[in-house]
């Protein structure tokens, strides 16, 4: 070897101990992965029903913690969440003045904004203006960590508590939840439990109303496990937390929350499934239904009009439940947190949020197309959506305009029954998709045709009170032939006119 | 005389501790396994778990596993295309920096054709012998046969009862 020269022979030698050094590097990366997937979990902390902080959690679960801090993250996108540089979301209410006047009479005319992420819901629920009217104890139903003053208020029985929260203030219920160290967004504990980290279903409400839906008549392809139950004949009641397979607890678990329900001072809170999830069935349950005192249910009364109004919640889950999506056994958690990779091992995203903000992993699993292609789909959809619903937006307040124009030409409100019917059926189907936060996508077929109803039934209620105004008219200009229409007819056809322009 | 070979046996003692490095990292990587035809190899690092179960779950099941399908059938290409993608494969894995879900890129989608029409020649020599240009691939409309279509938790449906 004598032949190769010294600075060679150090060359050798460099890049030698480089390999080794490399060789290692590999080496406690391939035990880095193995051990990632051993190690699902450091059982370091026992965590009890009672663990509402999520904090105390995150030393068992660190990787689902993490993201899940990640829901104080602002986010938007083109319809919805917050993004800006301003302390709170936008109003909705100022971008859309029609829901403002939609709401005259209820608090939501006073403030009404787009969403924050989940870390947000007490916060935002405690500073809200709407708090300056007087709130139910009701609403922490699903605003905070509620299950363990739940328990305690009805000494253990999570349910008899519930049913007295409604009687409380907000602020009685809110005060007691923070003296009493529970005072935390939705937390760990509210879909999981402690001893198994099995997802299950805690709040009363929706153990109630699946309940009444799965006796219902209505179809539920997308619940296989209801329909199981159904065919069973099984005496007990359906439960979720025994009945449901995993994939349908993937969607139920957001279905706590993320529905329809009444929430005043009245009676317990109530989601309204008896006869189905659909926009009419839901219509129909609620135009049924009597308060404890007899008196017949609306949620208020429009201070413009005077209509009895059913104020749509945020149905998500109802809507979603009509779309292809649910038909194809797809669930809330497929999309809004997707199964992550880390390192070796499976996450599923804590960090709950749009699927647009997450495509890849929330979308293309299923759809391997390109991203930017995903993004336009789903914009078509939003934008059409987007476009209907003003309209219908447009068409209420030409119905609140020509029932305006009928009581000033000293129509009484007895006579206007029918009308008030049609604004209520109207304002019910407008405000179901309106408050829906998907801008339709959950189920975009099901949502045109709610908001085509909804138009059909403005316009009905709008030539209906119009007509009665040119009644009016034609009987006082009996007498006075000079003139063929007086103010008010002239008031419509200018209006009508301003329709067709 | 041993001082004047001095770094002549560290350039031997470096290799031998080099070479054993090597061949413990062969056989604790489970080097072994990626030689031979076991769909279990595909799965070693766990990423292509959802599409070996949905493998499991589709027609081909039973007559083509993961190579047969994924690889050429003639011997030199065969092994070309497994080093290639085995190189980029480890490469991501280490590097943890690929695009997920994973979705297969042109290259490798044009063997996978080659062998679906390599396998069913008698069945696909009227189309690709006569009239037609293929335009879109077998799989365009296939696209279940090799990979079920429930990839994941899946649909629970009634008829799994």
């Amino acid at each position: 070897m004598s032949f190769i020269s010294i600075k060679i022979k150090g060359i050798i030698l460099f890049f030698l101990i480089i390999s080794c050094a490399l060789t290692i590097l590999l080496l406690e990366n391939i035990y880095k992965r193995k051990e990632e997937l051993n190690n699902k979990y450091s059982d370091l902390i026992k965590v009890t029903e009672e663990d509402t902080d999520p904090e105390k959690w995150g030393i068992n679960w660190p990787k689902q913690y993490d993201s899940y801090k990640l829901n104080a993250e602002d986010t938007r996108t083109r319809f919805g969440g917050h993004g800006g540089s301003e302390a709170l979301p936008e109003q909705k209410i100022e971008r859309d003045p029609w829901l403002k006047r939609l709401f005259k009479g209820y608090s939501f005319s006073i403030d009404y904004r787009d969403r924050r992420g989940h870390a947000y819901m007490l916060q935002d629920q405690e500073q809200t203006l709407r708090q300056t009217k007087p709130q139910t104890g009701s609403c922490l139903h699903c605003h905070a960590s509620v299950m363990p003053l739940y328990r305690e208020l009805g000494d253990g029985d999570a349910m008899l508590g519930f049913e007295k929260t409604h009687k409380f203030s907000y602020n009685e219920i809110n005060e007691m939840l923070h003296e009493s160290g529970h005072g935390h967004p939705v937390s760990c504990v509210d879909c999981h439990d402690p001893k198994t980290m099995k997802l299950r279903v805690t709040r009363p409400g929706f153990i109630n109303g699946i309940q009444k839906l799965a006796e219902s008549e209505t179809e539920l392809p997308q619940f296989p496990s209801i329909e199981r139950w159904i065919e069973s004949n099984d005496s007990n009641p359906y439960d979720p937390n025994v009945h449901a397979t995993q994939n349908e607890m993937r969607s139920f678990v957001c279905a706590q929350c993320h529905v329809e329900y009444y929430c005043a001072s009245e009676m317990p809170l109530e989601f309204p499934w008896e006869n189905g999830l659909k926009v009419e069935e839901i219509e129909e349950y609620w135009s049924e239904k009597k308060f404890p005192n007899g008196n017949e249910f609306y949620d208020y009364i429009h201070e413009e009009s005077g209509a009895k109004i059913f104020k749509a919640q945020h149905p998500e889950f109802e809507l979603w439940s009509q779309g292809i999506h649910a038909r194809s056994g797809v669930a809330c958690a497929d999309c809004h947190m997707p199964y992550q990779r880390d390192g070796a091992s499976k996450v599923s995203d804590h960090w709950v949020r749009s699927p647009l903000l997450n495509i890849n992993n929330a979308c293309q699993t299923c759809h391997q197309i390109d991203e930017s292609e995903i993004l336009a789909r789903v914009d078509i959809i939003q934008d059409r959506n987007h476009k209907l619903l003003q309209q219908a937006g447009q068409a209420l307040m030409d119905l609140l305009d020509a029932i305006q124009i009928a009581k000033n030409s000293g129509i009484k409100e007895l006579e206007l029954t029918k009308v008030f019917e049609l604004q209520g059926k109207a304002q019910w189907r407008l405000d179901f998709i309106a408050a829906e936060n998907s801008m339709g996508f959950h189920a975009p077929q099901e949502a045109a045709r709610i908001l085509g109803e909804a138009i059909d039934y403005a316009r009905q209620g709008q030539s209906i009170a119009l007509s009665m105004v040119i009644q009016i008219d034609q009987v006082m200009n009996f007498e006075n032939k000079d003139k063929i229409f007086c103010d008010s007819t002239i008031k419509i056809i200018e209006k009508w006119i301003n329709i067709v322009d | 005389m041993i001082l004047k070979y001095k770094i002549e046996l560290l350039i031997i003692i470096i290799v031998g501790i080099l070479l054993g490095m090597l061949i413990y990292l062969f056989k604790y990587a489970n080097g072994a396994s990626y030689l031979s035809s076991d769909p279990n190899a595909c799965i070693n690092c766990h990423i292509m778990e959802p599409q070996f179960d949905s493998w499991q779950k589709s027609s081909h099941h039973s007559s083509a596993s993961c190579v047969d399908c994924h690889l050429p059938h003639e011997t030199i290409k065969k092994w070309i295309a497994k080093a290639e993608n085995g190189f980029l494969h480890s490469k991501a894995f280490t590097l943890q920096n690929f695009h997920e879900p994973i979705m297969i890129k042109d290259k490798n989608k044009n063997i996978l054709q080659k062998n679906c029409i390599q396998c069913h020649d008698s069945m696909t020599d009227d189309i690709t012998n006569n009239h037609y240009p293929i335009k879109n691939d077998c799989l365009h409309c296939h696209s279940s046969v090799g990979h079920s279509n429930q990839i994941g938790m899946g649909k629970f449906t009634k008829e799994l009862k």
